[in-house]
């Protein structure tokens, strides 16, 4: 595929547990295109999240490849890791994983401090990032002080506030109501959409996995 | 990039009640820590300031203070002899042979019990050599009588010795005429009189214990070492400046405080580190899902360790500050104890000098990066799956 932008490439991976390795993906190949929206569903442990690690880049396959948008992550040094995930990976979770002691501002401001920008132009893009979920009145406010929905939203602008290309989601929604987990689904629909990221996400949630482009599944470490 | 201080700021006030132990620990030390040293520093502070660096003060050489030390009045004489003692205006040497004795004197206070008092027999040119004392209140001691004039510490600490009052001692009863104020050296710590009643009393004719001479030049003890190695009759005694004489004197005794002082703190300093480690530990235990999200968005291992290195270091610093501002008060206070130099009581002042400073901030920032290393880097650490799956 030509403009493919995540290549997997006949990854296993098995976690060690004392003596013995747990098998969690076996000989997975998968390709995603860039601007894809791909739902990854499947039973728990069916390696699901652990195949999105893989993709983000915060672990490394025990075989295989996983190349995304050129790089061959697996030969990445954990700092060049780190420094690759800063500009090319925005992290959706499925508690949000926001600092409780941090504003939504400084949340969204977290990822910015990795790059070059000034402070001003750091503020221009927590700005719009907020803009962009709907939170710009509630940029102030501490996550306490926000609903599940909007701490998810918060989360949504830190993934995209240095603009990566690959937003990946855990749960999004798992942890929300129905009309918060819908106004999440629309959003990172129009994040697609509008703002051309590509976007791979675990979900059990079928509703979830109506809005994605592509949805395969995963069961005990296989891709269907 | 660094991983911004107000997350390390706010979290501590997240958790206040942790913080503000660990930091009343890392106070309590350094208090204890400060204290012994400026214990120490006002001994040195207090003998030094005694002496001063214009006045040589000859003495036995194998005697281990004033006490022990015997000059001959013929060994007086050669040493007067030399050109560069001093004259006075009168034409005699600007010099004191003193006769240094210690006595006993009960302490103010119903347990307090008897402790050594250093009486001092001074010529008349002492008060010239020693301008710093001074009868601030009553008279000075006439010269021939069995009179004294005594120290302001003295009076202070020791009972009957007050102006007007009696003391026994030397076989014979010495009048307190007045008291004298030396402006917080050591001889603020003793009692003054005629050197002829003091030698008379304790059987001393022909004899002192130290002699005192100001030299015509300051820079001349070298000279003057080089007479007495010269002369047969001096060899045994050595001549050294005033001031470094007493300084020698607080040697021991601010050593002692300070190596003992040391000790003790460096064991309550592993009180405190421990108690540093654990509250680090569950900082990085309550933050694992935090570390790992900051991880994941890309800030680096190192970065993670700065923060909670940072943490731990501001906690020690917030207690050494605390903690070198309580002992700071501590310079409002005196305390009297035993000199060993002279085996007599000596009152001082606690003292605080920027080396002190210096030492507590060091010894704090050291129990902060020994008590936060191990956990900071657990934090570094962390797998960044593991860390957040536990969610």
């Amino acid at each position: 595929m030509a403009n493919s932008i995540i290549q997997v490439e006949n990854v296993s991976k098995a976690y060690r547990r004392d003596t013995f390795d747990i098998p969690v993906l076996n000989n997975i190949s998968l390709s995603v295109s860039e601007g894809d929206f791909l739902g990854l569903m499947g039973p728990s442990g069916s390696g699901k999240t652990t195949l999105l690690n893989l993709v983000a880049g915060i672990d490394r396959p025990s075989k295989g490849r996983v190349v995304v948008g050129g790089t061959d992550i697996g030969t990445l040094s954990e700092t060049a890791l780190a420094k690759w995930r800063a500009t090319h990976v925005g992290f959706i979770f499925q508690f949000y994983n926001l600092i409780p002691v941090l504003t939504a501002y400084e949340n969204v401001e977290l990822p910015l401090l990795l790059t070059s920008l000034s402070k001003a132009e750091r503020k221009k893009h927590v700005e719009f990032a907020l803009q962009v979920v709907g939170l710009a009145d509630r940029m102030y406010h501490y996550p306490k002080q926000l609903s599940g929905g909007q701490e998810q939203r918060v989360a949504i602008a830190r993934a995209i506030a240095t603009d990566p290309t690959l937003l990946v989601a855990d749960e999004p929604t798992g942890d929300l109501d129905k009309q918060s987990a819908e106004e999440i689904l629309t959003l990172l629909e129009r994040l697609n959409k509008e703002f051309k990221k590509t976007i791979v996400m675990v979900t059990h949630d079928p509703r979830a996995a109506e809005k994605a482009h592509t949805v395969r599944h995963l069961d005990k470490g296989e891709l269907k | 990039m660094k991983i911004p201080l107000k997350y390390t700021l706010r979290n501590f006030r997240s958790r206040r009640l942790t913080t503000a132990i660990t930091i009343t620990g890392i106070t309590l030390v350094v208090f204890v820590f400060t204290a012994v040293l400026m214990l120490a520093a006002g001994v040195r502070k207090t003998l030094v300031a005694t002496g001063s660096t214009e006045n040589v003060i000859v003495a036995r050489k194998s005697a281990q203070g004033e006490i022990s030390s015997i000059i001959l009045n013929e060994t007086y004489n050669i040493v007067m002899s030399l050109p560069q003692v001093a004259k006075g205006s009168d034409g005699k040497p600007v010099a004191s042979g003193d006769v240094v004795v210690v006595i006993n004197l009960p302490k103010i206070g119903a347990e307090a019990g008897i402790s050594n008092v250093t009486v001092r027999g001074v010529s008349q040119a002492a008060f010239q050599l020693r301008p710093q004392v001074r009868v601030v209140e009553g008279r000075m001691f006439n010269w021939g009588a069995r009179e004294v004039v005594v120290g302001s510490s003295i009076t202070r600490r020791f009972e009957g010795v007050q102006l007007g009052s009696t003391i026994k001692f030397g076989g014979d009863v010495w009048s307190v005429v007045g008291r004298t104020d030396a402006g917080g050296t050591g001889f603020d710590s003793e009692i003054w009189g005629d050197v002829s009643q003091l030698q008379d009393a304790f059987s001393r004719q022909g004899a002192f214990s130290t002699l005192t001479f100001r030299m015509t030049n300051p820079d001349q003890l070298d000279q003057i070492k080089r007479a007495f190695e010269e002369d047969n009759r001096l060899q045994q005694f050595e001549p050294k400046t005033e001031k470094a004489f007493f300084e020698e004197q607080s040697q021991f005794m601010a050593i002692f405080i300070e190596v003992l002082g040391i000790f003790i703190t460096v064991f309550f300093s592993v009180g405190a580190i421990i108690g540093a480690m654990i509250t680090m530990y569950a900082a990085v235990a309550n933050r694992t899902v935090e570390i790992g999200t900051l991880r994941a968005i890309g800030f680096r291992r190192r970065s993670v360790l700065a923060a909670f290195m940072t943490e731990s270091l501001l906690i020690a610093l917030i207690g050494a500050a605390i903690g070198l501002f309580m002992a700071s008060g501590l310079q409002f206070f005196t305390v009297s104890t035993m000199n060993w130099g002279s085996f007599s009581e000596l009152e001082f002042s606690f003292t605080l000098t920027v080396e002190i400073l210096t030492y507590a901030v060091v010894f704090a920032i050291l129990m902060g990066i020994t008590g936060g290393f191990l956990p900071a880097v657990r934090a570094a650490r962390l797998n960044i799956v593991n860390a957040l799956r536990s969610a």
